[in-house]
């Protein structure tokens, strides 16, 4: 079936099978940073937009993007550097298989809660899980990437 | 110190958090074959027949390989250094399946729907044979699950695969019963740890090809590369120059993947068909096919006399090895050998058998042994400490090792640095600890109270591990650090490359590190055993200093100065006396390595561990206790740890941090359990509940480091000592709060509740 969509801002056509996951459609392209964790939408590592929402791209059906605009880790590369060195003055990123998943929902965090609590950062993010880092040391970057400009580090 | 002791940031901090193509499947060239697995239904059985016709018939499949297609050569699927402890109890594919996963057949197509279809239209006869599930009843069976004749051991452990013992250890030391006689207070009871999953991120993958030099090329998601080139070579009957072993940037591994899981099938599938190929487990695969935790019995007897001091241990380990033996011999050691120390004034009796089963094989999983271990021997420990009524941290502190002591129970070596006490005084205090240790409401029907425990581990094999690490100052003045060591996310490619600069006076960024590709690197035995830190770092920092040598002699000459006068620094080489007097280092690598009296300065340098010297940790848990419905919340958690000098701050805090939390995993959420057909039935995230965000208790992480002589800058380990005492410390807090010993791990609500209500009929 035919697929026309946007990604990362740039108009798509697409020849795609019917079952085709968003994700799959996106690795397909070359664009690597979403990642395949789980097969059950439980781990968030696939994390991208719809017409910025995030979603799991591993349980979107690429056709239900038709029209849409979906944006990538790579179509937010420079906030995505900037909210990973946060993460990294933690060493919170560890073996870095969740990053860009987590990245794409902090992002859509920041837009929808700027001001957004611990306990809201943390129940957010609930999707999104991580095996290395225990969470203190991401939530310390989060919370530090989020009070930027406040005084903190830039 | 300039670099080392500062938490630098990771040097792939950048490409990993903004998705640049790293990791395994990123990495796969086009064209390359999906590769499927048909895995067994049936927890034991013979293969009579493989009807392949139908799926080969389905257009895009280009082979389909079984038992009969591959070499029958007897490997062991453990990463461990040659001789392997582990027997050597497998195949590639065998006429034989041993658990419901085991695979039986290996289709490749070139598309994934292909393979998916082909492997669905197979048809395979089975005579299926009765099988052990209960690894209770495994030894000495009717049903034998390694009868092969070819079935070997290249190390004696202690096995007899005609009574399904996989292999057993015991050790002892001085009178137990006679100090068992002497004491106060002898307490006994049989604890129950599960087969955890590691469930990394990344789950097992790997692909292969043919390079142009015809070598059969694996680029894998693994811990152990110089293993997986040597084991390949064995198993595929190759030269081991003809196998090629690259890793890329691996998603956590934690023990995983410290054995081959999907290597030897993807290569199998190039091997046959000459064309690159990918396999990638699924989820599912990753928790029912390949490796876990060994689930324990473990019965403890401990005596002590009422001044506090533990005065006898009596240890019995019966472990699940599952279907193949990776790994169960060293688990073994640990168990008793890296818990029983931390008691200095105890008579000891340890032992540990290990057997097989028709289930899902044990591996080596962080803490290897020394987990399961902690949680039965501490928790004992605690109980005694109530006992005798004293403060269970008091009692630690009259019965730990100090340095210069030796320990009979970790194979008597003397213990030279330790701080130990101090993790515990400063546990104590920052955790408030006299406070609130005691049981006390929050709320109606809502109790709190802590626990605490003690525990060690070692950072590397001694006499086995052997890492090696290159330096190089290339022409255009900037250095590359070569490793075998595998970075899986920990960062030890910026922990060596940290190291590294210090001794050659530059910035982190003057150093590139690369590995690992064994066509390029320097030998390492892989990273496990908490040893990358402490056995590569060595090794590094012998290059580093051979190479700071090499280039002090050549500047000195070059500048005409005495070598004493010439100083390294992030510039180049200068004269002390005289700074203006001075070569960039850019301008000395030019004339090192582009004029005709030219020098190539390089150091390859490497290190095997004599001793593995221990990391220690003190763990205090606060928990709340829902009294209605037995839930248990961690509330606050705090680790001491003693990992020597801390090479990297943030990094040492975030392995602790996580290893904390896998441990509280352990301990609350993390349960495991099999059909009646022997089927793992935890086998996604939606089952298996790994800690998430909101479940995760504030976790606070403190550092009480001594200076460990046999470790580069005073450094030990860290990466599996951080996970052992969740378990037992949760424990002691539920039972202050509650009154219910847990002795099953995971502690979940409905054990609580029926305990609470079978306390309140008593």
């Amino acid at each position: 079936m035919k697929l026309s969509l946007y990604v990362n801002g740039t108009l798509c056509h697409s020849e795609i099978a019917p079952g085709t996951t968003l994700l799959e459609f996106l690795r397909g392209k070359g664009l690597m940073g979403a990642k395949a964790g789980c097969d059950t939408g439980s781990c968030g590592l696939c994390t991208v937009w719809v017409d910025e929402v995030p979603i799991l791209s591993c349980t979107y059906p690429a056709a239900r993007a038709q029209g849409k605009h979906v944006t990538t880790i790579e179509g937010m590369r420079q906030q995505a550097a900037l909210l990973g060195r946060y993460l990294a003055e933690n060493g919170s990123e560890q073996c870095g298989y969740c990053s860009p998943g987590l990245i794409m929902t902090v992002l859509a965090l920041e837009k929808e809660h700027p001001a957004a609590t611990d306990a809201e950062i943390s129940a957010y993010l609930a999707g999104n899980l991580c095996r290395c880092s225990g969470y203190a040391g991401q939530l310390a970057g989060i919370r530090a990437y989020l009070n930027r400009g406040k005084g903190a580090l830039e | 110190m300039k670099t080392v002791n500062r938490p630098c940031p990771k040097k792939d901090a950048e490409a990993l958090t903004t998705g640049v193509p790293a990791y395994t499947e990123d990495l796969i060239p086009p064209g390359s074959l999906c590769i499927k697995l048909l895995r067994s239904p049936h927890a034991h059985a013979k293969i009579l027949s493989v009807d392949k016709r139908a799926a080969l018939a389905v257009p895009g499949v280009v082979c389909v390989l079984t038992h009969a297609d591959l070499p029958a050569a007897r490997c062991t699927y453990a990463g461990q250094c040659a001789p392997e402890s582990s027997p050597l109890d497998r195949y590639i594919l065998e006429d034989r399946v041993r658990y419901v996963g085991d695979p039986v057949a290996i289709v490749a197509a070139e598309t994934e729907q292909a393979a998916a279809l082909a492997v669905r239209r197979l048809r395979v006869e089975y005579e299926v044979l009765p099988a052990v599930l209960d690894y209770e009843k495994a030894l000495d069976a009717p049903v034998v699950i390694h009868p092969e004749a070819d079935y070997c051991n290249r190390v004696a452990i202690g096995g007899d695969p005609r009574r399904n013992l996989l292999c057993s250890h015991s050790a002892a030391y001085g009178d137990v019963e006679e100090a068992l006689a002497r004491c106060d207070v002898v307490l006994e009871d049989t604890f129950h740890t599960q087969a955890a999953a590691h469930a990394m991120m990344e789950t097992f993958r790997s692909f292969s090809y043919y390079d142009y030099q015809g070598r059969l090329t694996i680029v894998t998601s693994t811990q152990v590369p110089f293993h997986i080139r040597r084991i390949a070579a064995e198993a595929l009957g190759l030269p081991p120059s003809k196998v090629r072993v690259i890793k890329p940037r691996v998603g956590g591994g934690f023990g995983a993947k410290q054995s081959i899981v999907s290597e030897l099938l993807t290569a199998a599938v190039t091997f046959a068909t000459g064309r690159p190929a990918y396999l990638i487990f699924t989820r599912r695969e990753s928790f029912t096919a390949s490796n876990s935790r060994h689930e324990m019995r473990l019965q403890v007897k401990v005596g002590a006399t009422k001044d506090g001091i533990i005065r006898a241990i009596e240890l019995y380990a019966l472990a699940n090895g599952g279907a193949y033996g990776e790994q169960s011999y060293p688990t073994s050691l640990l168990v008793g050998h890296k818990t029983i120390p931390l008691y200095a004034h105890a008579a000891f009796r340890h032992r540990a058998d290990f057997v097989y089963t028709n289930t899902l094989p044990g591996g080596a999983c962080r803490g290897f042994g020394a987990t399961q271990g902690c949680f039965a021997v501490e928790t004992m420990v605690n109980r005694i400490a109530d006992a005798i009524g004293m403060d269970p941290a008091v009692l630690r502190l009259r019965n730990i090792p100090h340095p210069g002591d030796t320990m009979p129970a970790y194979f008597g070596d003397v213990l030279l640095s330790s701080g130990l006490d101090r993790c515990i005084q400063t546990g104590k205090e920052r955790f408030n600890w006299d406070q609130r240790r005691f049981r006390r409401e929050v709320a109606p029907g809502k109790v709190r109270a802590a626990g605490m425990a003690i525990t060690m581990q070692g950072s590397g094999v001694p006499m086995k591990d052997v890492c090696c690490a290159t330096l190089t100052l290339n022409d255009t003045g900037f250095y590359s650090l070569q490793i075998g060591a595998t970075d899986i996310g920990t960062g030890c490619d910026t922990i060596l490359a940290q190291m590294a600069a210090e001794v050659l006076s530059c910035r982190l960024d003057q150093i590139t590190v690369d590995g690992v590709d064994t066509a390029h690197s320097p030998y390492d035995k892989g990273s496990y055993a908490s040893s990358t830190t402490y056995v590569t770092g060595q090794a590094v920092l012998r290059a580093a200093r051979q190479l700071r040598e090499q280039l002090l002699d050549e500047a000195a000459r070059r500048l005409e100065i005495p070598r004493c006068r010439a100083e390294l620094n992030e510039q180049g080489v200068c004269d002390r006396e005289n700074p203006e007097k001075a070569l960039s280092l850019s301008a000395l690598s030019g004339q090192l390595v582009l004029r005709p009296d030219c020098h190539y300065l390089t150091a390859t340098a490497e290190h095997c561990c004599t001793y593995s010297a221990p990391p220690f940790m003190a763990g205090f848990a606060e928990v709340e206790v829902d009294l209605f419905t037995g839930a248990v919340t961690v509330t606050d958690f705090l680790g001491v740890v003693d990992c020597g000098t801390v090479i990297n701050p943030a990094l040492a805090a975030t392995q602790a941090q996580g290893g904390i939390l896998q441990g509280i995993g352990m301990a609350l959420y993390e349960e495991v359990s099999r059909s009646s057909s022997g089927a793992l039935r935890e086998n996604s995230f939606l089952q298996y509940k790994i800690p998430a965000r909101p479940d995760a208790p504030p976790i606070h992480v403190a550092f009480e480091p001594d200076w460990e002589p046999t470790g580069p800058f005073g450094a030990k380990s860290i990466g599996e000592v951080v996970i052992n005492t969740p378990c037992p410390a949760i424990a002691e807090a539920v039972r202050q709060a509650t009154g219910v010993s847990c002795s099953s791990l995971p502690i979940t609500a409905e054990a609580v509740w029926r305990g609470i209500q079978r306390l309140s009929k008593e």
